[in-house]
Parts: structure tokens; C-alpha cells; sequence
């Protein structure tokens, strides 16, 4: 009604800045959301390592040690927790207690929300990207060459985002909030496998590979070895694989436009 | 200026003195100004008509409450002023707006308080508060916010660490960081002890002062009879009765109600004449509406006195809140 209600509008980017920073700050706030994202990789990552890292295994021709697979594997696993995981809860979560709800109706886009929680995951995925090659480094002696660096990074981004936007479309399937976790894991858990997260590809039947390939995790999962694989030689950057994880990510774009809910829905 | 933006040393208490330097307040602009306007409003889910036709109309500056039973269409109606839910039919106008295709500048003007929501609990109250402030063009100042809802001390403490009314009370605080014009409460004070209701009434009263118009759901008869300027009733979707605390379903114009218990050894023949038509007995006791109550009391007491009974137990009022209550939404169940 006053004139300067209306004053300046605040520019887009600056708000999702606004939102990433609490989105931020309440992740870390959540010792939940801290162990399944960040502590549990790791373990796995130790664990693996640890009982097999020493046995070596053929991937596409070539042997590879088994702690440097585990390490290029294990960070996609990472990426996947830190993104689809943690905002499936979260958005069923948030959704069920109302907390969207509210969040509509103040005068902002339902685009700043969305960008400002997928950038807090993309965020989240970088750091327990880094966290998973220096503990590869550190104690399984895994390096990383410089020259796949930038496709590693690229895979990080567009894997996360992706995931994200596979998180918003899925999460209106959860009918409720203690249903997440489990949905979730249901989900993820039998993809891990049969992706060749946990077992390596050569002990996994050839009619299991082709299911897990019409599933993203196998694809951001090969996509983020080649960066990791002393046989790449070049910039490492597998763009088919890329290809269909962002392709999954659009899927999850299209569900969630057609199908994303503020309100519970369990009233 | 609208009360938008104001400097954190004015405290709401001030605001009534402060006013008279400022021109240009909503209170004094829009007072009078219709702010809710609702016409033959209409909505079906499936073959179920949850709401069957409302009419409402909601002045500047007014707490209006609306009451009703779970189920007589209270959420719905609220939600498609909210902007939360589309209409079967009917014209619906809020703060000059059609909810159903309202933009940011108007969520910007209207506060909510949703029936169940959660704050988020892993964020501070203050980080709450500024993470709502950062979604308005011009919000309030926080620790003022923190201050009129009366969490000053809590300010750092976690929303989730809150106790119920607490949380209910940020809730409240959210609704106003925006500085809305209008604010929603649905239910407001459901689950809350009486010395807490108590609380959250001061708090309404101050957003009165403040010059906001008030739209109140609530279950609670003596909320709505502490609160509100007007009420309307819902039961199965329509409106049954519409007025203000006094004079809602003729509580003013239903005249007194005079009751006692039959004095032992009397029967209802033995009772005098002159007590009126409208006497209704129920077991040994009797209600007698009347228009007259002293004329009724002085023909009782005459009639007591010349026999010796003490009448022990007589009463004379109007009928409750809550009665008329009952017997509005009661006759439509």
C-alpha cells in the first residue's frame, strides 16, 4: 500500500545467495544430516579400502588396485548422499512440517528457494569430494592426476545438480516424513550395488551392468573413475556418461514442474 | 511511510504516540477500507461441497473471527484467501487482489500463521527471523520482531529447543517480519496452556494497535470473545450467523436466562404464572428466556416468598458465547 513497500527489489542472485547461506548453516546444524553425508562415505570409503584395497581388479581392460577403484567410486556415492539423499529427506521433511508452506507464502519465487537448497548440495558435494581424495591420499596413497581435475569437477557439478533436481521430482512420491529414510535408501542402496559402488564391475553379472546402465549412479559413478584411472591420458572427461546423467536430471526436473507440493501431504 | 521501515529504537508501545508526527500510516489511510471482500464463494472436491456459498466482507483495522467445527470448511475458505488453494466459484478480493492470481508485491503485504508448521529447528530465532527478513522488499527490524512476540531472551536459543508455545510464538513473529497490512492466524493458540493464550492474546491485541487487519480462526469462544470486533460462524460450508460478540445469533435480542431447580415438592403445574411462554424444564430444572427479567425474577421471587422457598441455586445471564455457539453449528450438524 506505502510507496516504499515497494522499495528496491533485491537482485535474484543475492537472495539465492541469502537462502544457500541458511540452507547451509542448518545442514551443518543437523548432526543427522553431518553423519549420513559426510562421516558415512568416509567409513565406507575406509572400510572398503581397507579389507580389499590391496587386491586389484580389471576395468576396462587394464588392471587397477582396488583402493584407487574403491576412491573413484566411492566419491560418486559421495555426491549422490550429499544431494539426492539429504534433500529427499529434507524436502519431505520440510515439506510434511509445514515449513515449505510458510516459506511460499512470502513474496519470493519458488525458483530462489529451489536454487539456493541445490546450490547448498553442490557446495556440500564438493567438500565431501575433497574430503573422500585426501583421505584416498593420505591413507590408501590414491592420487589424482591435475590433468582430469576439471572433468572431475565438472562431473561433481552436473552429478549433483542432477541428483537435485532427481531429489525435487521423487520427493513428491514420499508420502511421509519417516517414510524418507527408508524410501531413500530402497532407492539408492540396490542401485550402489549393482552400479559397482561396493562390489567392482568384473564380479557383476553382464545382465546386471545393462540394468544398472539405464539408472544415472553407474554413469556419474564411471564418469568420476575416469578421473581417478591411471589409464586416462587425456583430459578425462566422459562425456556419454555425462549425457545421461543430466538427462536423469531433466526427467527430475519435468516430474518435479508437474508434480512438486508446498503443502503436506498427508492431510 | 507505512510502518514498513521504522527505526529499532521505536518499540510497539510507541507506536500510538509516535503516529501523530508521521502522515502517510495505513491505520489512518485505509481505515475503513474494505480489505477482504468475498462474493458466492464456492468449493467442491470431488462430489463433496466443502464450502457452499460464503459471503464476507472485512474492514481495515477489524480482528474478525471465524469459528466453526472441524470439517465445516474453516481451513478451505482460509487457504483460498491465503492463495494457497483455487476456488470451484465466487468472487474473492484480498487487499484489492484475486488471491488465486496474487503476485510478490501482494504476499509481501499478508502475514500468515499456518494451522500446523514447524519452525526450523536447526536456526536460531534470530537467524529465523533474518532468514524471512531476507524475502521482503522492506521487513520489520528483527529484534523488534523478537521483542513484540516476547522472545527476547530466547533470541539465540534454536527453534527446535523451543517448547510448543514458543515455537508458536516465532511463528507469529515470521508472519509479521514482512510488516504485512493483513495477517492470517489459523488456530493460533490451539494446544496452548491458559496463562500461554493469555500471552499470545496480548500479543494479538498489540498487532491491533499496530494497525493490522486480522483474520482469526480459532476454536476457542472466549478467544474470539476477547479478541474480535466481529464474528461469523461456519457450519457445513455457509455462514450461519455473522456479528459481533454481543450480538451474535441474537445474544443480544434472545433476551435473559433465568435458572433454577424446582424447590422440593413442587411440580412444574405449581410454578406461577407469569414467568412467560418460553420455559423449559429439564428434570427438575427450569430455563425461562425472557425479554423481562426483572418483571419475570420480581413474579418468581413473590411466588418463592409466599410459599418459603429459598431457591438456592438461581441464576440470571445471557446465553454464553459457547451456547449460542452450540446451537448455531448444533442445528446444522
Amino acid at each position: 500500500m506505502s510507496a516504499t513497500a515497494h522499495a528496491a527489489p533485491r537482485p535474484l542472485g543475492g537472495l539465492v545467495l541469502h537462502q544457500f547461506r541458511y540452507e547451509l548453516l542448518a545442514f551443518w546444524r543437523n548432526p543427522q544430516a553431518r553423519f549420513f553425508t559426510l562421516a558415512l562415505p568416509v567409513i565406507f570409503l575406509v572400510l572398503l579400502s581397507s579389507v580389499f584395497g590391496n587386491d586389484t581388479t580389471r576395468i576396462g581392460g587394464h588392471v587397477v588396485k582396488q583402493s584407487t577403484y574403491y576412491v573413484g567410486h566411492i566419491v560418486a556415492l559421495g555426491v549422490i548422499s550429499a544431494s539426492f539423499v539429504n534433500l529427499m529427506i529434507a524436502i519431505t521433511t520440510q515439506r510434511e512440517s509445514g515449513i515449505l508452506k510458510r516459506r511460499r507464502a512470502a513474496p519470493i519465487s519458488a525458483w530462489v528457494l529451489i536454487t539456493g537448497r541445490a546450490l547448498s548440495s553442490v557446495v556440500i558435494s564438493v567438500a565431501i569430494v575433497v574430503l573422500l581424495i585426501v583421505v584416498g591420499r593420505l591413507a590408501y596413497g590414491v592420487s589424482l592426476p591435475g590433468h582430469t581435475l576439471p572433468a572431475l569437477a565438472v562431473a561433481v557439478v552436473l552429478g549433483s545438480a542432477a541428483f537435485c533436481a532427481l531429489a525435487f521430482g521423487l520427493a513428491s512420491f514420499v508420502a511421509s516424513a519417516d517414510a524418507a529414510q527408508p524410501v531413500t535408501q530402497a532407492v539408492v542402496l540396490p542401485l550402489y550395488f549393482i552400479s559397482g559402488i561396493f562390489i567392482p564391475d568384473k564380479n557383476i553379472p553382464g545382465w546386471l551392468i545393462d540394468v544398472a546402465d539405464v539408472f544415472p549412479v553407474r554413469h556419474l559413478a564411471k564418469a568420476m573413475f575416469t578421473s581417478f584411472d591411471p589409464a586416462t591420458h587425456g583430459v578425462g572427461f566422459s562425456g556419454r556418461d555425462l549425457l545421461v546423467v543430466a538427462g536423469w536430471g531433466v526427467a527430475g526436473l519435468v516430474v518435479a514442474l508437474w508434480r512438486f507440493s508446498w503443502v503436506p501431504r498427508s492431510k | 511511510m507505512g510502518i514498513s521501515p521504522r527505526t529499532s529504537s521505536e518499540t510497539p508501545e510507541s507506536q500510538p504516540g509516535s503516529a501523530t508526527g508521521q502522515v502517510d500510516r495505513p491505520a489512518r489511510k485505509m481505515a475503513g477500507e474494505v480489505v477482504i471482500s468475498v462474493r458466492g464463494l464456492r468449493m467442491a472436491y470431488g462430489d463433496f461441497e466443502a464450502v457452499r456459498g460464503i459471503d464476507l466482507e472485512i474492514r481495515h483495522g477489524e480482528i474478525f473471527a471465524f469459528l466453526g467445527p472441524n470439517g465445516a470448511g474453516k481451513t478451505t475458505t482460509v487457504e483460498i484467501l491465503e492463495g494457497y488453494r483455487a476456488r470451484s466459484a465466487g468472487d474473492v478480493s484480498v487487499l484489492g487482489e484475486d488471491p488465486g492470481r496474487a503476485d510478490r508485491d501482494w504476499r509481501a503485504r499478508v502475514g500468515v500463521v499456518l494451522q500446523e508448521s514447524q519452525v526450523e529447528p536447526e536456526l536460531t530465532v534470530r537467524e529465523c527471523l533474518q532468514l524471512y527478513a531476507g524475502y521482503y522488499p522492506s521487513p520489520r527490524a528483527v529484534d523488534e520482531t523478537i521483542a513484540l512476540v516476547e522472545l527476547a531472551e530466547k533470541a539465540d536459543a534454536r527453534c527446535g529447543h523451543l517448547s510448543g508455545g514458543q515455537q508458536r510464538r516465532v511463528d507469529v513473529a515470521l508472519a509479521l517480519i514482512g510488516d504485512p497490512d493483513l495477517v492470517f492466524l489459523d488456530e493460533p493458540t490451539t494446544g496452548f496452556d491458559p496463562s500461554a493464550r493469555r500471552a499470545a492474546w496480548e500479543v494479538i491485541e498489540g498487532l491491533r494497535r499496530l494497525g493490522k487487519t486480522i483474520f482469526l480462526t480459532t476454536h476457542y469462544m472466549e478467544e474470539a470473545e476477547y479478541l474480535a470486533d466481529r464474528i461469523a460462524v461456519l457450519a457445513v460450508g455457509q455462514i450461519v450467523s455473522e456479528g459481533t460478540p454481543q450480538t451474535l445469533g441474537g445474544r443480544d435480542r434472545g433476551g435473559s436466562e433465568i435458572r433454577f431447580a424446582l424447590p422440593t415438592g413442587t411440580e412444574r403445574a405449581q410454578l406461577p404464572d407469569g414467568l412467560g411462554p418460553n420455559t423449559e424444564h429439564a428434570g427438575r430444572q427450569v430455563l425461562v428466556r425472557t425479554a423481562e427479567p426483572v418483571r419475570a425474577l420480581h413474579v418468581l421471587s413473590e411466588w418463592a416468598l409466599a410459599h418459603g422457598y429459598r431457591l438456592d441455586d438461581i441464576s440470571v445471564g445471557r446465553p454464553t458465547l459457547e451456547e449460542i455457539y452450540l446451537r448455531l453449528t448444533g442445528a446444522q450438524q
